[in-house]
């Protein structure tokens, strides 16, 4: 069987679009009418067949567009990828990690194979046959975390832990929302979180720092987060404000449901075995505003989540600008029936 | 979240005595699968089947993060405990089969130091045997300094010379051998972090050397599993679960609390990783805070309790779980 892997845009022309099947399984994440910022942690375990908990690590029809991508964002600014000189074992963590859930998940597109220390990694859709020594930097193209990273789809943050804190010493930033890893490298937890609002409620933060330092190996978890932007771009960077900034004073009642994509991420959150660190993949799931409405669960249910939605928050996730605009459009798609409890589509 | 850590199905692959009071355990994956890969300084959480109750002890692994075929742990003997120690040493035999966690590592190196330098007291060597095999194939910089009561007592002591010659200092107390600690302190190069395993005498004493001496508290580690302490018995009302209890005098709370059905978390059930916190809503009596979580203003409060080692005594006692 295999992925059909679409050949679009995140940039420029943005062609970027969700197949029919690809928009049923998107992570819708709002389960009621309405949204509260909560530390929304569980588990990550394997979910329904289909849905983007199939495998781990979720590989989608969008991989090798969003591969180009982040391959583009590099030559642009190196800088998005960065580890500090300690967090070398820990990128091989996670070169292991990747390969080896990609390859159980995508048989047919990725084949690991081990003898000792010596591999072999087959990535068929980027065209990739290395053999290379683990552990030895000289024998893969790039640093270790960088090699699986230009591969896998998400950002990827690396955290050393030490002192009951968490460090955010390495990690492969391209598509992320409005923050910066050029910033944010060898902040510890409560650093660089600081910019959160309605988080003055420390204690959440206090809680969640005390779970994440004891994410056990064997044993990952996931949360959900969201956020909405206009055109699918997946570098929403500080650095390029000044290119995805404006858009958001592009949104007319025309041109909503094609322009205003919503932002899903999921962050699961694993124990690094080797290094002790612990890693955050942020896999981020775009999707306009035209596909998510072809769902009329979510349609309706959205409309009342962005209708309620506390000023504070509408400010923190940058919606002020188009919230008019998008409400009103989407209010002529909700009959005000009820929503059916969870995420997913009727 | 259900608690602990997953757990791995193994089979005792070779019980090895080691000297008159540590035996050494070797354990394979019942699947012939490879153990899952773990770093310097991890433990795994034996679970020992003892008749009607389950004894749950964290040990170090000891072998080389490199070989993941078999875990390795020390046992030491003690006669004056709880029975965990003895059960291993009694009734564990090749081709047991039993439960083990997880690796979980609470004392891990910290991989920007640019030297390790390593204290170690009798048992507690068993982290740096993995943690040494660890750096040695990176050619990492440490230096190991290990006190034991005779040289019969010093565990793998000769294995650690043979392998790392120079890098190993040995003392032993019965020739009066005492680690110069203020003078090997002042003499480390910046960048050097320091760890300690061992009684609790020894932690406290090197840790107040190298506040004393200027070292900063983030280079500074130490592992110390306190083993729940025998006591009086004594009784707890669990508020949510709705369940009166009695902790016996070689019990933990924990186990206690676990034996009524309740499913706590826990980690490490050596009061160090926090996991196992419990607020005290009521109290009539003195708590033995025997934990390293806790602050020692948290201790004077009698708001919180860590019940993997710490006791009661008095009226009556009233938890939140
Ligand atoms: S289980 Fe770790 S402190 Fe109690």
């Amino acid at each position: 069987m295999g992925i059909t892997f679409r050949k679009e845009t995140f940039r420029d022309d943005f062609t970027f679009s969700n197949s029919p099947e690809h928009i049923r399984r998107f992570p819708f994440p709002f389960h009621e009418d309405s949204y509260m910022y909560a530390v929304n942690i569980e588990p990550h375990v394997l979910g329904p067949k289909g849905s983007v908990l199939e495998n781990l690590i979720d590989v989608d029809e969008h991989y090798v567009a969003e591969m180009q991508d982040r391959a583009l964002v590099l030559a642009e600014d190196p800088l998005r990828c960065q580890s500090l000189p300690h967090m070398t074992l820990a990128g091989w963590d996670l070169l292991e990690l990747l390969m080896e859930q990609q390859a159980l998940g995508y048989p047919e597109h990725f084949t690991l194979t081990r003898d000792g220390d010596k591999w072999r990694w087959i990535n068929r859709p980027l065209g990739i046959d290395d053999s290379f020594t683990f552990g030895d930097v000289s024998t893969v193209p790039y640093g270790p975390m960088e090699y699986i990273t230009r591969q896998s789809q998400g950002d990827f943050c690396i955290l050393d832990q030490r002192d009951g804190n968490l460090w955010m010493d390495a990690g492969m930033v391209t598509t992320q929302a409005d923050w910066s890893l050029d910033f944010d490298i060898g902040m510890n937890f409560f650093e660089w979180h600081a910019p959160v609002p309605l988080a003055h409620e420390k204690g959440i933060f206090v809680r969640a720092l005390k779970f994440l330092t004891n994410i056990q190996q064997g044993k990952p978890a996931r949360r959900l987060n969201w956020t909405m932007t206009i055109n699918p771009r997946l570098d929403t960077s500080p650095e390029n404000y000044h290119k995805w900034g404006p858009d958001r004073a592009t949104v007319t009642p025309e041109n909503v449901g094609d322009k205003v994509h919503l932002r899903v991420e999921l962050q699961s959150f694993w124990r690094l075995p080797r290094s002790n660190g612990i890693v955050f993949p942020i896999r981020c799931y775009l999707i306009k505003m035209d596909e998510l409405v072809t769902q009329p669960k979510w349609a309706r249910r959205l409309h009342r989540v962005i209708r309620d939605l506390p000023e504070e928050l509408a400010n923190y996730k940058g919606l002020t600008r188009y919230r008019a605009t998008l409400v009103e459009w989407l209010s002529k798609l909700d009959d005000g029936s009820p929503t059916s409890p969870g995420f997913g589509p009727d | 979240m259900s608690t602990g850590t997953t757990k791995l199905d193994v089979v005792v692959s070779d019980v090895v005595p080691v000297n008159e009071l540590v035996t050494r355990f070797h354990f394979r994956r019942r699947d012939g699968q490879l153990l899952p890969t773990f770093s310097g300084g991890a433990h795994v959480v034996v679970e020992m089947r003892d008749g009607e109750r389950t004894r749950l002890n964290p040990y170090s692994l000891m072998g080389s993060p490199l070989d993941t075929r078999e875990y390795t742990i020390s046992v030491r003997r003690d006669d004056a405990g709880r029975g965990g120690s003895l059960f291993m040493h009694r009734h564990v035999r090749r081709g047991h089969e039993m439960v083990i966690s997880y690796p979980v590592n609470l004392f891990s190196l910290d991989l920007r130091a640019r030297k390790h330098l390593m204290l170690a007291g009798g048992i507690g060597i068993t982290p740096f045997m993995a943690q040494t095999a660890q750096l040695a194939a990176d050619g990492g910089n440490f230096e190991l300094h290990y006190t034991c009561r005779t040289a019969s007592l010093g565990t793998y002591a000769d294995l650690l010379r043979q392998r790392y010659e120079r890098r190993v200092r040995l003392y032993h107390d019965d020739r009066d051998e005492r680690i110069e600690l203020d003078r090997l302190l002042s003499s480390q190069p910046l960048g050097t972090h320091l760890y300690v395993c061992g009684p609790s005498g020894m932690i406290g004493w090197v840790c107040d050397r190298a506040a004393a001496l200027g070292w900063p508290a983030e280079t500074v580690h130490f592992e110390h599993f306190a083993a729940p302490q025998p006591g009086a018995p004594f009784d707890v009302t669990l508020a949510v679960s709705g369940k009166t209890i009695r902790v016996g005098e070689q019990q933990s709370l924990l186990e206690a609390i676990e034996a009524a059905g309740v499913d706590p978390p826990y980690l490490c059930r050596g009061g160090v990783c926090g996991q196992c916190e419990t607020n005290v809503i009521a109290h009539d009596g003195n708590f033995i805070h025997n934990d390293h979580w806790l602050s020692e203003e948290e201790h004077r409060s009698c708001k919180k309790i860590m019940p993997c080692v710490s006791r009661f005594e008095g009226r009556s006692l009233v938890l939140e779980r």
